[in-house]
């Protein structure tokens, strides 16, 4: 496949999760598209570092360091996510809500 | 169209709906469930180029921890009913159209780029098989591996520190 159709298909996937961060107001939404975000560029990576092989076939690991990055963005993913729902659950705690709107009180 | 590229957009379809779910459906749980068949999707794309330890590490951590994560916090908090009571139009209409315009300047931006013809690897190719992806993560890697083992630490003592009942 041309690597174009991957490149417009990992766009389109960003762009559905940033409408998503952009439009909705459930902070647990907001976060999930944040996860697809991720994805996005995580296709993209693949993708390219299998483009990189293809155009330098002599080295038998040309593109692996783009896997590897997948693997590392997977791993600060997992952190990130334990964090973040802690946060949400200590915000539902404090405000019984998770409506993001709550959260503009900060500036205060 | 050979079964590569049938796969391939059977493949895109369905993680562009179920994208298109989680931010349409108003349940959370709706939402929880299109991300986890676009993961799915996504592993699918993984498998087509051959990079099958991304495949399975994709599963079992988004799909199979994260999302579960997801789903308990939702259903510990009772959070399956419709609860966003902000009904503001326009800024919804406005997100949209900011969103479709961010797509439509990347397309244009990238569509007389140099690379636009290079192909992808399809099926062949063993730099994403486990045995040279491990080879290359415990010989140039091996510090970066280390060091996320302390973050994962970190993240855990966070999060327990944060969820904490004082």
């Amino acid at each position: 496949m041309p690597i174009n159709y991957y490149i417009t298909l990992a766009l389109c996937l960003f762009a559905i999760g940033v409408v998503g961060v952009l439009t909705r107001r459930n902070a647990i939404i907001v976060f999930m598209c944040i996860e697809l975000m991720l994805n996005a560029v995580n296709l993209l990576l693949v993708a390219f570092s299998k483009m990189h092989h293809l155009a330098k076939g002599a080295a038998a690991t040309a593109g692996s360091d783009g896997q590897l990055f997948v693997f590392f963005i997977m791993v600060v993913a997992a952190a990130e996510v334990s964090v973040g729902l802690a946060i949400i659950v200590m915000m539902y705690r404090n405000v019984h809500s998770i409506n993001i709107n709550f959260l503009n009180r900060l500036k205060h | 169209m050979n079964i590569t590229q049938l796969l391939f957009w059977i493949l895109t379809v369905i993680a562009i709906g179920s994208a298109l779910m989680i931010v349409t459906s108003k349940n959370p749980v709706y939402s929880v469930l299109g991300l986890i068949v676009t993961f799915f999707a996504i592993s699918g794309h993984y498998i087509l180029m051959n990079a099958q330890f991304l495949a399975i590490v994709n599963i079992i951590v988004y799909a199979g921890a994260i999302m579960v994560l997801f789903l308990f916090v939702i259903m510990l908090m009772n959070l399956s009913r419709a609860t966003e009571t902000l009904k503001n139009k326009w800024l919804q209409i406005v997100g949209a159209i900011a969103g479709s315009c961010l797509f439509l300047v990347l397309v244009a931006a990238l569509k007389n780029t140099e690379i636009k013809k290079n192909l992808v690897e399809m099926g062949t190719g063993d730099i994403g098989l486990v045995k040279s992806l491990g080879r290359e993560l415990f010989t140039t890697f091996v510090i970066p591996f280390e060091i996320s083992s302390v973050l994962f630490l970190s993240a855990m003592i966070g999060s327990v520190v944060i969820g904490k009942k004082e």
